[in-house]
């Protein structure tokens, strides 16, 4: 593993390294680089860091606890295990962190309608949310498949107010749901902003989502040195577009702490059902980014698969592609069967479900585990709560 | 100097404007598309715009990405292109652009994709998910030997017009209203666009497209631009038709006739 000394990306036209950027139709450009200064101008304003704060403790729930697994850490026998518990945080996922701090941006600059894409629907969730707080038009894309495969959160969003449109294009999943957002985007450019639920897309997004979801690694560092008196020794959090996982290792990417990231095997990497983008993808420009892509030899991206809706994305953030190639982080993956397995042994040992996505990163801990001494730290990101998966987890015990 | 500029001069010196016309690779027949270009050329069009498929065509409206799907079920891919283009070679030699999205094209390597464009006779490309800006870093100088045509739209700026006009060879493409290809919305064109279309891009020629289906839609165009370039509409109609697209056919003839006379 290598570590960086003043570690400061992405560049001024959004790259990292050969990768990010901003590969979108001219209409898009004069927006987003007006979305970049506003940004830029807000990151440092005290009114705006201000409000955020305020919503981010009195609304969602913040700071979210830093939990010792006891039991896991007994089951294990090694170092000494804590979950980071984001399925605290209101509406059950990391994803309202994002949403909050965009909705405060496009406040600032005078959007009147907010547009996004999900996948599991936890980030359409967290935007119907925050519209609803900030009485802003709300319009989220989801593909149809998902529409039906995850049902209960479709009603909550209309329960919300935002209107829910149905995917038909291409694979009916939530690349074409982010294809529908941006061309909506495209035509609706002067009154709408697009809350991108990840570190995906064209700069500034894949900078401006990090940012806000940084929350996550800076409250960790602080919980984790007051209880310990030091860092960890490793950090592991799922990766799908890569929000979650970014958000517990930026401020940690000077430290010397070992950063893992664990991707969707989905039926087992030998097989096409599955979204292990960095394990098996290669360079490649989707959804206004340059980065690792699921693709075939002529580049068209096809159907990608994982139990885990919000997995199941064939791209992932420019940034993580960097951290790969540069061997700063450490990326893998577990099957399907896995992480069912690894969401049963939380729920009883521990007592917390956890989202099908995090259980992906628990999942990981059987193979690094035996390795470790007893005075070993590891810290697990658990992104969310897994009541909008007990659809899927009802085979485990009915 | 640019061949396509000199072609779309020479029209603009007979007093007419230029016609564009896109199709998608291998679209709706790959057997006799070569056949269905030829036909489009001699209908009027002045430019052929052939479209490489992609999965994720994001500035595309429904009618193309129906096209797109329906090619890519079809088998087409880029190399397939460039022996479409090899064979409309034999007998035009009238411009033909490719128009293509990045990921395939980097899928099949930058430098080999220019380098067959330019040995096929193409002699330019469009790449509308690759802006300027990052022009320089994907293209590097691979394609010198070819036209490498830039978009505008309502929202860019004066001085980024300016200066795209600079970076951009052949002709500009003016995208109509903020929006994806097709008919999306009943915005009308802003005037004040089109006005500075006209007295910005000076060192291109300009071509207005997205929207443009109708020579009712090209007269409103037209005092501002050198041509007009259309897609959806000729696609849509080809969606409706089997060989021999009489009626396809018939809206390259009608729309080309409204682009007579009138400078
Ligand atoms: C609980 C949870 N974790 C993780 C993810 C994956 O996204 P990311 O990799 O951006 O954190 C999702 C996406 O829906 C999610 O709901």
């Amino acid at each position: 593993m290598n570590q960086l000394k003043n570690y400061n990306l992405p560049d001024s036209k959004g790259h990292f390294g050969k990768y990010g950027g901003k590969f979108v139709p001219e209409t898009l450009i004069t927006p987003l680089n007006e979305l970049e200064e506003y940004y830029k101008k807000l990151k440092t304003d005290i009114a705006f860091l201000s409000e955020l704060e305020k919503l981010n403790t009195e609304y969602s729930g913040r700071p979210t606890p830093l939990t010792l697994a006891s039991n896991l850490t007994e089951h294990y026998k090694g170092g000494k295990i804590y979950l980071k518990r984001e399925d605290l945080c209101h509406t059950g996922a990391h994803k309202i962190n994002n949403a909050i701090g965009q909705i405060l941006v496009a406040k600032r600059m005078g959007k009147k309608r907010i547009i996004a894409e999900t996948g599991a629907g936890q980030h359409g969730v967290a935007v119907a949310t925050v519209c609803a707080k900030f009485n802003l038009q709300c319009s989220i894309f989801m593909g149809e498949e998902d529409t039906k495969r995850q049902e209960p959160n479709v009603l909550r969003m209309k329960m919300l107010g935002a209107e829910v449109i149905e995917v038909t294009s291409g694979t009916k999943t939530l690349k074409d749901a982010a294809n529908e957002a941006i061309r909506d985007w495209v035509g609706n450019i002067e009154n709408t902003h697009y809350i991108i639920g990840s570190v995906v897309g064209p700069h500034p997004y894949p900078m401006m989502v990090r940012d806000f979801q940084s929350i996550i690694g800076k409250e960790t560092k602080e919980q984790i040195n007051k209880m310990e008196g030091r860092n960890p020794d490793k950090i592991i959090a799922c990766v799908g577009g890569g929000s979650n996982a970014i958000g517990i290792f930026y401020p940690f990417i000077e430290d010397d702490v070992e950063l893992i990231g664990v991707e969707a095997a989905g039926k087992g990497l030998e097989f096409k059902e599955n979204c292990a983008t960095l394990t098996l993808g290669k360079d490649g420009i989707f959804h206004g980014m340059r980065s690792y892509l699921l693709q075939n030899e002529f580049g068209q991206v096809e159907e990608v698969y994982s139990i885990s809706a919000g997995l199941d994305y064939p791209g992932i953030g420019p940034e993580h592609s960097y951290l790969k190639d540069e061997k700063i982080v450490s990326y893998f993956s577990v099957t399907d069967e896995e992480a069912l397995e690894a969401a049963k042994m939380l729920s009883k040992t521990e007592g917390i479900i956890p989202a099908l996505e995090s259980a992906h990163a628990i999942a990981y801990l059987k193979y690094i585990m035996p390795a470790t001494k007893r005075d070993e730290i590891i810290i697990i990101n658990l992104s969310g709560r897994g009541d909008k998966d007990m659809e899927t987890y009802k085979n485990l015990f009915e | 100097m640019s061949m396509i500029k000199n072609q779309i001069q020479a029209i603009n010196d007979k007093g007419d404007k230029a016609l564009s016309v896109f199709l998608t690779s291998g679209f709706p027949n790959k057997i006799n598309f070569t056949e269905l270009a030829l036909n489009v050329f001699n209908a009027g069009a002045d430019i052929l715009e052939i479209g490489i498929p992609f999965s994720d065509p994001i500035a595309d409206g429904a009618v193309i990405q129906k096209s797109s799907q329906l090619a890519l079920k079809n088998g087409i891919n880029i190399s397939a292109t460039f022996e479409y283009v090899k064979e409309i070679r034999k007998s035009s030699a009238k411009p033909i652009l490719l128009m293509g999205y990045a990921n395939p094209v980097l899928a099949y390597g930058i430098e080999r994709f220019a380098e067959d464009s330019y040995n096929s006779g193409v002699n330019g490309l469009i790449i509308p998910d690759v802006p300027v800006d990052e022009q320089k870093v994907f293209c590097k100088n691979y394609f010198n030997k070819l036209d490498i045509i830039s978009l505008i739209a309502p929202t860019t700026p004066v001085n980024r017009i300016k200066m795209i006009d600079e970076e951009s060879s052949g002709f500009v493409y003016c995208v109509s209203v903020n929006g994806i290809t097709g008919k999306n919305s009943d915005k009308e064109i802003n005037e004040s666009y089109l006005r500075t279309i006209k007295n910005t891009i000076t060192k291109n020629k300009t071509l207005i497209g997205f929207g443009i289906s109708s020579p009712e839609d090209a007269k409103k165009v037209l005092p501002y631009c050198d041509g007009i370039i259309v897609g959806s509409a000729i696609i849509k109609s080809l969606l409706k038709e089997k060989s021999p697209y009489r009626e396809t056919l018939n809206l390259v003839r009608e729309l080309k006739d409204s682009l007579i006379n009138c400078n």
